[in-house]
């Protein structure tokens, strides 16, 4: 079967529940590309998810109209034991799936493996989380030049981004 | 609108001299904003690298987006991971509809509250 197209499923849906004006997808015609500066196996990976990945324990959980609507960008130690980690995201195929193993979304011990293997050089020492904005402006504006800025400062030389 | 904002943020990267890839499960989303690179899984939303507990099929997936940082010569190119989904494809027709609406109950109540704050918030000249 082929694969769902979610742009066309979610407009039909919205006007079918009563909605009348529908989503407006960012849309671009010229696509940003730069090349891997150096061998991949010397490259320093960064990991940033829109997955909502939290630690255990922390117990504010957030402010949830940022988490979905205003945005907002956060980091964790890469190292922190996977086990520590979950998703309280709630947007994701629940009939079908779940996000109980953080590694199917946030893959942190998929990439110090590679890391361990010589891959790649290293994980970078910390990970980040995006929270997506209504706004593509805010994500444009705010989010994604803040994720650059920590991605420079752990000296990133390419980045894995995941949605969930 | 998860697979948006990767998107958004992947592209400003690129803009910036960082190159990026995408692992995700809403192909056409990535593709109409259009990026660097990307790895499609052909998955439930949620599982874009791999089915849960399966570190196998996971590193493979892993590992084929890191070899595409180093691979891919142009942007928007796409490589589709070489799996299934183990239970079949009746998800496919079944996300989005009115049998299996994508938030019910507490989500879906916890969706139109968010909503709702960051109208306030947006009157008020705070957002």
């Amino acid at each position: 079967m082929d694969y769902v197209r979610y742009i066309d499923r979610t407009r039909d849906y919205y006007l079918s529940q009563g909605y009348e004006k529908p989503y407006e997808w960012a849309h671009f015609d010229e696509v940003p590309f730069t090349p891997l500066q150096k061998p991949l196996s010397e490259c320093r990976i960064a990991l940033v998810s829109t997955s909502d990945i939290a630690v255990k324990g922390d117990e504010d959980e957030g402010d949830p109209a940022e988490q979905l609507f205003i945005g907002n960008v956060y980091s964790i130690p890469a190292n922190i034991p996977v086990e520590q980690l979950y998703s309280h995201q709630e947007h994701y195929d629940v009939h079908a799936t779940s996000l109980d193993d953080p590694n199917s979304f946030f893959p942190v011990t998929r990439l110090q493996e590679a890391a361990s293997d010589g891959l790649i050089a290293s994980v970078t020492e910390r990970v980040h989380g995006v929270f997506t904005a209504y706004s593509h402006r805010r994500t444009l504006e705010n989010d994604a030049p803040e994720v650059l800025k920590r991605c420079r400062e752990d000296g990133a030389d390419a980045v894995v981004l995941t949605p969930v | 609108m998860c697979h948006q904002t990767v998107s958004l943020v992947a592209r400003y990267l690129e803009e910036h001299g960082l190159p990026t890839v995408i692992i995700g499960t809403a192909r056409d989303i990535v593709e109409h904003c259009g990026v660097a690179r990307h790895v499609f899984t052909d998955f439930p939303l949620g599982n874009p690298c791999g089915e849960p507990f399966d570190t196998g099929m996971q590193r493979k997936i892993v590992d084929a987006s890191l070899e595409l940082l180093a691979s891919a010569t142009a942007p928007r190119t796409t490589i589709q991971s070489p799996f299934t989904w183990s239970k079949g494809e009746d998800w496919k027709e079944l996300i989005f509809t009115e049998e299996q609406p994508f938030l019910e109950g507490e989500a879906l109540d916890n969706w139109m509250a968010a909503k709702a704050k960051y109208r306030e918030l947006k009157e008020k000249g705070e957002v």
